[in-house]
């Protein structure tokens, strides 16, 4: 059970974002992508899903082949939660409707189970009291929190955060990466891309810094993020922090 | 000023008068639901990757738009009549105002389909959710709520251009029958005074109901 990627090139037009990326995620494990902007984390993070395709390489989720000819990727994508830097909630469904939509409509669930699973997942993150109130009535880290309960709703074996708290504001910030740390200690599995450098280092496993389309290190995070060994790192650790 | 206004006549054809509404509303009614299966269809061929499908889109389009109406409905009747295609003079009606429904509201929709990020869909996909689910959950319900204020327009425009019947000979919706009641008595003031009463009561009930609706129908 993990995520492996293998030598993985990503290109959009002339431009390639990943240059060879080789990285496995163990099933419990929780790892941290940080690194500048434009460095190809995200699209990394979009290509483990089937929602960008990739040019080259390979990349396996418990031994499916991802982008293979034939691979069921709405299947594939119940087992791998992604949350987003916007959040996207569907502002046309109520809170309680946003997370049951996906359990009723893909897993073919009855709306009574879809309905107490949507319950529980978002008195989870902490939204039991806004079941009732749409989107738009939310904080951005409520709709954040919102948005980590939906994906939670499919069961998933994996779960993808797209720098999930780059867009709130500073004040709400704390209340989504509580959520993450949550399930982090129920052992779900993760990688988080993000700029939150004391939380990659609480949270992690590991830590992986991407520099151009690269991985320039990896490992656990008293060495990425303590103790840096290669230049651009310690650069790039100097201007974040 | 020597008119002396007769308003009496006027009252007493008002039954004859609502009929001729009943006709107009229901001309009205399905060039709407013509207009927007036409418009689908239209929306979806300019986004085709097959060039004519697009050219014809466009062509019906840029006509529909840029022309006068009454002479889309003129076509209809006379036109086709001249090549030998004989439509009455409701269906010409009929197929006039459809033709120009369909030309605004595939703009609409088109526009509509835009104004939905993206990132919705790709929400929706991640979910599990195939392209079509993703579409009709997600898309599809956002885009209604987009369209909606312009599709009510088009409505009330569709209930006043059937008013342009009267030039293909139509007689028995509230214009035809006003003008009927009109060269029978030259009470011509009272009657078309009348008849606008009626027509801006027509409008005004599609515009108060869709506003009822959209309370009803968009919470969020």
């Amino acid at each position: 059970m993990s995520i492996e990627i293998q030598d993985v090139h990503k290109s959009f037009g002339s431009l390639e974002v990943v240059k060879g990326v080789t990285m496995t995620v163990e099933k419990g494990e929780v790892v941290s992508v940080i690194g500048g902007s434009g460095s190809g984390k995200s699209t990394l993070l979009m290509c483990i899903n089937g929602l960008e395709p990739i040019n080259s390489g390979r990349i396996l989720v418990d031994g499916t082949d991802v982008h293979a000819r034939g691979t069921d990727l709405n299947k594939l994508r119940r087992k791998i939660g992604i949350v987003f830097q916007q959040w996207n909630a569907f502002p046309h469904l109520t809170v309680l409707e946003n997370v049951m939509l996906a359990p009723r409509k893909v897993l073919g669930k009855s709306k009574a189970e879809a309905e107490a699973i949507a319950v529980e997942k978002l008195s989870h993150v902490g939204l039991a009291e806004k079941l009732n109130v749409y989107p738009s009535r939310l904080s951005g880290g409520q709709q954040q929190r919102m948005a980590i309960a939906r994906a939670l709703a499919m069961s998933p074996d994996y779960m993808l955060f797209d720098e999930v708290t780059s867009a709130l504001d500073p004040q709400l910030v704390g209340e989504v990466l509580d959520t993450m740390r949550l399930l982090s200690a129920e052992g779900m599995t993760m990688i988080c891309v993000t700029h939150e450098i004391a939380f990659a280092r609480e949270v992690s496993n590991r830590v992986a810094f991407f520099h151009k389309g690269r991985i320039h290190e990896i490992g656990p995070p008293a060495q990425v993020i303590g103790n840096p060994q290669q230049p651009e790192t310690v650069a790039f650790l100097k201007s974040v922090l | 000023m020597n008119y002396t206004f007769h308003w009496l006549p006027a009252f007493r054809a008002l039954p004859e008068m609502l009929a001729g509404a009943l006709v107009t509303l229901e001309i009205a009614v399905l060039s709407m639901l013509l207009g927007v299966f036409f418009a689908v269809l239209l929306a979806v061929a300019s986004g085709s990757s097959y060039r004519s499908l697009r050219a014809l889109a466009a062509t019906w389009v840029e006509l529909a738009r840029n022309t006068p109406s009454l002479f889309q409905i003129y076509m209809a009747y006379f036109g086709l009549g001249s090549l030998g295609i004989h439509l009455d003079s409701f269906v010409a009606l009929l197929a006039g105002i459809t033709f120009n429904n369909a030309g605004y509201l595939a703009e609409t929709f088109r526009g509509g389909l835009r104004a939905v990020p993206q990132t919705q869909v790709r929400a929706a996909r991640s979910l599990g959710m195939g392209q079509v689910q993703a579409f009709r959950l997600i898309v599809l319900p956002q885009m209604f709520r987009i369209v909606f204020y312009p599709l009510t327009n088009q409505m009330v425009w569709a209930i006043l251009m059937t008013s342009l019947g009267v030039i293909v000979g139509l007689n028995n919706d509230l214009t035809g029958v006003t003008q009927e009641l009109n060269v029978r008595s030259f009470r011509t003031f009272e009657y078309f005074a009348l008849a606008a009463v009626i027509y801006y009561l027509l409008a005004k009930l599609v515009t108060v109901s869709a506003r009822l609706m959209a309370w009803r129908l968009f919470r969020y």
